[in-house]
């Protein structure tokens, strides 16, 4: 042992921790083109009801679709677009994010000059003026329970449907730096929140204390360590799912599990883009991300990319497996538009919020 | 709500007065009264008893049993169930219950009764076997009503004060959840095949604009449609024009549906209720039979039907039956007439008063402020409880007259405070018989409306209905100060402005100031036991308190929220100009508004301007006249506002 070096042992037993994982790579990365999911997909633009073409958020309620366009909120129902606009009460026409309040049923929508919730057909709309909504450029909204958590450009928030009140969250109550918060995602436990700027913040349900997680590298478009921390501070969305945090940056994308993150870059991973908009975990292992560059899909080892091709816009699916090796598979639909912007499940069907339309992507069996 | 829980503690505390203290304090309240009345002396001493402290029952809702052989009578002043036998009318029992309660139903198997009191937040469960309450389980803010769906699963609760309808599990009373409902959530009713519930409010639903000035729009209300299994809101019937909705009835197959309900006129002046009324009272039928909702007149020329709130159906679905709590009476309407009035003839005609005589077939004197109604199985008899004389008319339907009248037990006498709240529910004392105190203040509260009240010409001084709770020792009245006592609002104001008829004699004016004093504010569900408070309503307090702004510079005494809502009423009673003249003010000078309940009584400002607390700052005080807030950031503003919800 004297004369065996250090970085030899550490070697060694670093191979021995990660051989299982590289098996499982090896014996996934053959089956990858197998296994990933395909879709056959169905994409709506105004030509066919959808409200607005620039598609910000969408949101699965049940059989029941909504989405988030520049030009009012759509609920498609029974094969058919209804629209609600400001004449409706929706707070502006830009609707920028979607919640479900699963319990009730109630949709909160979160626009460009307020916060909105359909209930029943009513719409009651919720601004910095006749509230106490921190601000109206509402950019993220998640229904955790009795609470409503709200992503603005003026910091967080909290309103309690029980009893009204309202609780802000931003420089003077958080480690928040920036007070741009671009994305939300409450749960029982946590609640963590996108910080244009100032990484991801968590807020833990039982103490109340608020945590911070930013890029150790600081805002350079430089990764020193790659899975030392968050990839970037610049965070736009996050989603928490199984104890496991996802998180989109505009320069690549995060998971943590509470101890130890995995940061995924285009150079190193089958991420189609570092530029993110949206991130959505399907559990602790698989998450769904939207970048400017398409729609792409994580199992924990491999990757598929959905879109129209970036050469000459025909549908393209591609698989990368943990070897890196990229695989094309034919596919005869894509996602309506490269730009993805929102991401939700319908079973095993995906609905995709783009800047030209609206995607629902049918499973194919395989 | 009657706002009579003072009276019905009263009540309990009377029975450990002696007589001579009963006696000693009636005098010393007669002092008190006639000193009230400086220009107008009253016989107040002869009205003025120990009368004042009995406890009346006040029925206010009816049940029969499945069977019929009970007739279950909700008491809200001696809150309690009173269990008559429904043949004998004899009292089987009386069981106590919780504070005020205001609503009660049985479980379908009819083996439990469940009571919402509506003053201390709880639900009673009453086993109708043993005729005792089971268990006592705390639910949301002012319960009003309560039913159970058809397996016994849930219990759904309209909670007025949080607007919502909770839903429970039945058998442990563990919330699971809240739906959004109108504001002011009050009553609900389960379909005939149980699947959907239908919920109604008493205050109109927050306007989508401003409603000041030349934005003022028409109250919207609804009735919420619940999907029992799912326990989710599906649908939102709207009640245009309409502000006040009160109970459902469907017909036994469901087919056609009737909910009362106020259509207020408050886009005109009230001023001018001799050339067509301050209120339609009206009806919205609706299922398949109707087709498309449909609001039909009760009102007919010099026979208003004012304050409408119980409805029943016949088994037959052939007549329906309204009780009018301010006409006193019961309105009788045939059903296949009214279908062919609605479908020969194409709406609107909700403000027709040629229309009623069409469908309604008889009017039905009863008693005093007739609320609940129950019809028997066979609907030959209608019983109606008359909330403020304590009896229950027994109508036989085939002769549309009252066969008898069951007194319930209780006092003899009628007290300054039982004849003031008679005045006040009553609609005989305006031109034909069209309104009564009650109309705008609804449960002696307030309406969430604004009025054009003065002959002043359209659209001038427009004001905001206030709330009566704690409105004694709140002098000058009017917002803009200009009643230096309430048997002047009350008496010469009202029968000038409001009432275009006959003047209350001094006596009836007495009872009515005195019962408009009694009036106490509810309990404040904001404020948490004793005088703990959260951390925001302590930052809130700070602030309502500062003299010097977050800039170190001292605010005048005058513009500190503290020095003008002063006391324990928040207001120090002098006026002032906030700056919120609007230009159709004929003077920017206004009291300085009471804060009592203020968390409850959207919208603000003198003109209800503002639809929230919020308004008041974020968009009607740019130039901090009304108090230095422009300093402060969202947060703290939001701080203030939490603080003053526990006014």
């Amino acid at each position: 042992m004297k004369n065996f070096p250090l970085h030899c042992f550490l070697t060694i037993a670093a191979l021995l921790a990660v051989a299982p994982q590289m098996l499982q790579a090896a014996s996934a990365a053959s089956a990858a083109p197998q296994v990933l999911p395909r879709y056959r997909f169905e994409n709506f633009t105004t030509a066919n009801g959808l409200p607005d073409n620039h598609v910000y958020s969408v949101l699965v309620d049940g059989d029941r679709i909504w989405a988030g366009t520049e030009n009012g909120l759509g609920l498609y129902e029974n094969g058919k677009w209804t629209t609600y606009t400001t004449k409706d009460g929706l707070a502006h026409r830009a609707v920028l994010s979607l919640a479900l309040d699963k319990r009730t049923g109630d949709v909160w929508a979160g626009t460009m000059a307020g916060l909105s919730r359909v209930s029943g057909g009513r719409i009651d709309t919720y601004t910095q003026l006749n509230s106490g909504l921190s601000n109206d450029v509402v950019y993220s909204v998640s229904v955790e329970g009795e609470n409503v958590w709200v992503a603005t450009a003026a910091g967080a928030c909290r309103l309690n449907i029980r009893t009204g009140q309202w609780t802000l969250y931003n420089e003077r109550n958080t480690p928040m730096i920036e007070i741009w918060t671009y994305g939300v995602s409450a749960t029982p436990t946590k609640v963590y929140y996108a910080v244009w700027g100032s990484g991801v913040l968590e807020y833990t349900q039982e103490t109340g204390r608020w945590d911070k997680y930013e890029d150790p590298d600081g805002e350079n478009e430089i990764v020193l360590f790659k899975d030392q921390g968050l990839i970037h501070e610049i965070v736009t969305s996050v989603s928490y799912v199984d104890n496991i945090l996802w998180a989109a940056t505009y320069f690549g994308a995060s998971r943590y599990d509470g101890r130890y993150w995995h940061n995924f870059l285009t150079k190193d991973s089958g991420l189609p883009s570092n530029f993110t908009n949206t991130i959505k975990g399907v559990d602790a292992k698989r998450a769904w991300f939207g970048t400017d560059k398409g729609l792409a899909y994580y199992d924990g080892v491999n990757w598929a990319v959905y879109r129209p091709s970036l050469k000459d816009g025909k549908p393209e699916m591609t698989v990368r497996d943990a070897e890196g090796k990229v695989t094309p598979i034919a596919v005869t639909t894509a996602p309506a538009h490269n730009y993805v912007l929102g991401i939700d499940f319908q079973g095993d069907d995906i609905w995709v919020a783009t800047a030209k339309g609206l995607s629902h992507g049918i499973r194919q069996k395989q | 709500m009657s706002g009579r829980n003072q009276a019905g503690m009263r009540a309990k505390r009377a029975a450990e007065l002696t007589p001579l203290a009963a006696a000693s304090r009636a005098v010393a309240l007669a002092f008190f009264v006639i000193a009230l009345f400086p220009g107008r002396i009253v016989r107040a001493d002869e009205h003025v008893n120990a009368a004042e402290d009995m406890n009346y029952a006040s029925p206010l809702e009816l049940l029969l049993s499945p069977n019929g052989a009970r007739l279950y009578v909700l008491c809200q002043q001696s809150e309690e169930v009173r269990v008559l036998d429904a043949a004998s009318f004899a009292v089987i029992k009386n069981i106590a219950v919780g504070r005020v309660p205001r609503g009660f139903s049985l479980s379908p198997d009819g083996a439990r009764l469940f009571v919402t009191n509506s003053w201390d937040d709880t639900l009673s469960v009453i086993d109708t076997g043993t005729l005792a309450v089971a268990a006592t389980w705390p639910v949301g803010a002012e319960p009003s009503s309560v039913v159970e769906d058809r397996g016994g699963k849930r219990l759904f609760v309209a909670n007025r004060i949080s607007n919502d309808v909770a839903v429970l599990d039945a058998q442990t009373g563990v919330e699971e959840k809240r739906l959004l409902a109108g504001r002011g959530s009050s009553y609900l009713t389960l379909s005939p095949d149980g699947s959907r519930i239908y919920g109604t409010h008493i205050y109109p639903n927050p306007p989508r604009v401003r409603t000041g000035l030349d934005n003022r729009t028409a109250p919207e209300s609804e009735i919420t449609v619940i999907d029992t299994a799912r326990a989710v809101v599906v649908d939102r019937m709207p009640l245009h024009a309409i502000a006040g909705v009160f109970h459902v009835a469907l017909s036994a197959d469901g087919r056609l549906d009737a909910v009362a309900e106020y259509h207020p006129k408050n886009l005109v002046p009230l001023a001018h209720l001799e050339h067509g009324g301050a209120f339609e009272d009206t009806l919205t039928v609706f299922g398949a039979d109707v087709g498309k909702p449909v609001e039909v007149p009760l009102d007919e020329l010099e026979r208003y039907a004012a304050m409408p709130f119980g409805v029943a159906i016949a088994p037959d679905k052939s007549l329906i039956y309204v009780t009018c709590g301010g006409s006193e009476m019961v309105t009788v309407i045939d059903a296949a007439r009214l279908l062919h009035f609605i479908h020969a003839h194409p709406e609107p005609f909700a403000r027709d008063l040629s229309a009623s005589a069409n469908y309604v077939v008889a009017r039905i004197p009863v008693g005093r402020n007739p609320r609940g109604l129950a019809l028997t199985r066979d609907g030959r008899r209608l019983f109606v409880a008359n909330r403020l004389d304590d009896t229950i008319s027994v109508i036989d339907t085939r002769s549309d007259r009252v066969a008898s009248t069951i007194q319930l037990a209780g006092p003899k006498t009628v007290s300054v405070l039982r004849r003031g709240e008679q005045t006040f529910y009553t609609a005989r004392y305006s031109f034909q018989g069209q309104i009564g105190c009650a109309s705008c203040h609804i449960d002696s509260t307030f309406d969430g409306l604004t009025w054009d009240l003065e002959p002043d010409g359209f659209g001038r001084d427009i004001v905001d209905n206030k709330m009566l709770e704690g409105v004694k020792g709140t002098e000058p009245y009017k917002w803009n100060g200009g009643n230096p006592n309430l048997p002047t609002e009350c008496g010469p104001r009202t029968e000038k402005y409001f009432w275009r008829s006959e003047q209350f004699d001094d006596l009836t004016l007495t009872d009515l100031v005195v019962y408009v004093r009694s009036l106490q504010p509810r309990p404040n569900r904001w404020k948490l036991p004793g005088r703990e408070m959260t951390p925001a309503q302590e930052r809130g307090q700070a602030l309502f308190t500062r003299d010097v702004d977050k800039f170190g510079k001292p605010i005048p005494e005058t513009n500190r929220c503290s020095y003008c809502h002063s006391g324990p009423k928040g207001t120090n009673q002098k006026i002032f100009d906030v700056g919120t003249q609007k230009p159709t003010d004929n003077s920017g000078l206004l009291k300085s508004a009471p804060l009592t309940a203020i968390a409850l009584t959207a919208p603000y400002l003198h003109d209800g301007s503002a639809r929230t607390l919020e308004e008041i700052w974020t968009v009607y005080n740019p130039e901090d006249r009304h108090g230095r807030t422009n300093d402060l950031t969202k947060d703290e503003l939001n701080d203030l506002i939490e603080y003053l919800r526990t006014r």
